[in-house]
């Protein structure tokens, strides 16, 4: 049970970290009805790319930005992919996530990790910190609770924003139902190129700060990202539809979502004490859970969430 | 204000499933013009429709909107000539979205849609308006889920987001066939009324002969892929359902009309 409690802050921290590429895999998943799986890839390129560019001596800031960037870019190759060679969605995300594994290693020099250690750079965020803040040689500010707290509130706040203007409108009524959309003169596929960068950016972003959280990028970082964000999806959803009506409300909640995620596999490891080997098992089962609670939900009350194939 | 060339229109060309859709397909309207569309499954409606609205590109032939080539403009950049109505309510709103937010989106058509506001408050005043003439109450609720509206609410709302902006054609694709009788004779009222009130050149397809000929100042039938019936003016006014059956029968050189045209 300690154990459990001491890791708690820890699985918390780490499900923030993961709820920010969750929030990404929304704008695809949810708005757009895309099923995306390049994340898997640009999320190792996220973190990829800010470990290099901390290596080579930048601000932390500068290099959480281009990691964003490289993100953009990995999600700008999949949108072109699927809008203009016709590639269905999630074939294309397939392909890139493909390639970007090659990608990746060359970002790392050839390398399957390249280590970013606390000591020797000024990170935003580090697991040590957890430790530090507890100690006192650290003010609570940087507690990684905190850090990233704010960054996701920032996320959000500017998602908030950018889809109540005129563009993102449009981008939403692109997902909500794209025959309407271009009826109203608006360009679905270029929305849909736009949807995909913003969110493998997300995706890249996050995977940056988890680059950071365990002091290094990892070839295999991304791998089963999109179980995890699909996840919080669906937990944030199963657990505050009712409560959150709100834009910004729906993508805290995925964040949220996230989070509970992580502090239930936390659970499950410490409590039952099951070999880690079996985490990804153990990851895919809660999931396939979450996903089936709105559809035996459905059947039980005869209400099903309208869905639209265009 | 629209101009129909030669059109060809084939599907699944080079298969068994071959189907000449419309060939030599000709029409043009003038500026106020409101036309009703019958014709008999496969005549060509709303292939000719799409083809106009741009869902699908042409094979042969050229089509101007108020003087404007369109022939090879994907659909969204048409849309900035074109108000349309489809024959499935679902298909012309977002569910998931407000009226209000339905609204800002049509209102917005062929404009640049930029990092400014997606509505505005001077906005929502002037659509509370504009909803008042379908008579359906919508004006006061403007923040509800166009998922929670009626089919024939979700019809009118459609119908009044391809007019917010005056479109210099509007295109209705047997936009009442779905709804029940009732309902149906209001989205029509709703439907002459704003034709009316902004005198928009229109393009109506109908399965019911008697609105055929008691909207619209002229009635075309369709045929085999192209217009074979064209009747204006005076001459509409006092047709008759029978005449119209008539008329099918000639030009199908069968009595198949029955069958097929009788839903009036």
């Amino acid at each position: 049970m300690t154990s459990f409690f001491n890791a708690l802050p820890g699985a918390v921290s780490q499900g923030l970290i993961w709820g920010i590429m969750a929030i990404g895999l929304y704008i695809t998943y949810q708005m757009l009805e895309l099923s995306d799986l390049t994340v898997d890839g640009s999320f190792c390129t996220g973190g990829a790319v800010c470990a290099m560019m901390m290596v080579a001596g930048h601000n932390v800031w500068v290099a959480l930005i281009v990691a964003f960037l490289a993100g953009m870019l990995a999600g700008w190759v999949t949108s072109v992919f699927h809008t203009k060679l016709g590639i269905p969605a999630i074939l294309s995300g397939i392909l890139t996530q493909l390639g970007l594994w090659s990608v990746n290693l060359a970002i790392m020099g050839m390398k399957a990790n390249q280590a970013l250690n606390v000591k020797n750079y000024d990170l935003l965020v580090s697991m040590r910190f957890l430790k530090d803040v507890e100690k006192g040689t650290r003010g609570f500010w940087q507690h990684p609770l905190f850090t990233v707290g704010l960054v996701t509130i920032a996320i959000v706040a500017v998602l908030y924003w950018f889809f109540g203007t005129e563009l993102g409108a449009s981008i939403r009524a692109t997902g909500a139902n794209a025959n309407m959309a271009r009826a109203q003169g608006i360009n679905t596929n270029l929305n849909k190129v736009i949807g995909l960068m913003i969110s493998n950016g997300l995706v890249a972003l996050s995977g940056a700060l988890l680059a950071q959280y365990q002091g290094f990028a990892d070839i295999n970082m991304g791998r089963g990202a999109i179980v995890i964000g699909l996840a919080a999806i669906i937990i944030g959803d199963v657990v505050f539809s009712k409560l959150f009506r709100n834009f910004a409300l729906k993508l805290l909640a995925v964040s949220i979502g996230a989070v509970i995620y992580y502090v239930v596999i936390q659970a499950v490891i410490s409590l039952l004490d099951i070999d880690s080997n079996y985490l990804k098992l153990i990851s895919a089962l809660i999931v396939a859970i979450f996903l089936a609670v709105p559809n035996l939900r459905g059947k039980t009350f005869g209400k099903r969430k309208e869905k639209h194939h265009a | 204000m629209l101009e129909i060339r030669n059109v060809k229109k084939v599907f699944n060309r080079g298969t068994v499933n071959e189907k000449i859709a419309l060939h030599d397909l000709n029409l043009h309207l003038a500026p106020g013009d409101f036309v009703t569309v019958i014709g008999g499954n496969g005549a060509g409606k709303s292939t000719m429709l799409n083809s106009v609205a741009g869902v699908y590109p042409v094979d042969e032939g050229e089509i101007y909107i108020d003087g404007v080539e369109v022939t090879h403009l994907p659909e969204y950049k048409r849309a900035k000539f074109i108000g349309r109505v489809f024959q499935d309510p679902m298909m012309g709103t977002a569910a998931t979205m407000q009226i209000e937010e339905n609204l800002a989106l049509a209102a917005r058509r062929g404009k640049l849609r930029t990092l400014m506001s997606g509505i505005t408050k001077a906005e929502r005043e002037s659509y509370k308006e504009a909803l008042k003439i379908l008579e359906l109450g919508l004006e006061d609720r403007l923040t509800a889920k166009v998922g929670l509206l009626s089919g024939g609410q979700r019809q009118a709302l459609t119908l009044l987001m391809a007019t917010l902006q005056r479109p210099k054609l509007l295109l209705l694709d047997e936009h009442t066939a779905a709804l029940d009788p009732k309902t149906a004779s209001k989205v029509l009222e709703a439907t002459q009324r704003i034709v009316e009130k902004d005198n928009l050149t229109t393009l109506m397809i109908t399965h019911n002969m008697r609105d055929a000929i008691a909207y619209g100042n002229r009635l075309i039938m369709m045929y085999d892929g192209h217009v074979v019936v064209d009747v204006s003016g005076e001459e509409k006014k006092n047709l008759t359902v029978e005449q119209l059956l008539n008329l099918f029968s000639k030009v199908s050189g069968s009595n198949e009309a029955n069958d097929k045209l009788l839903l009036g």
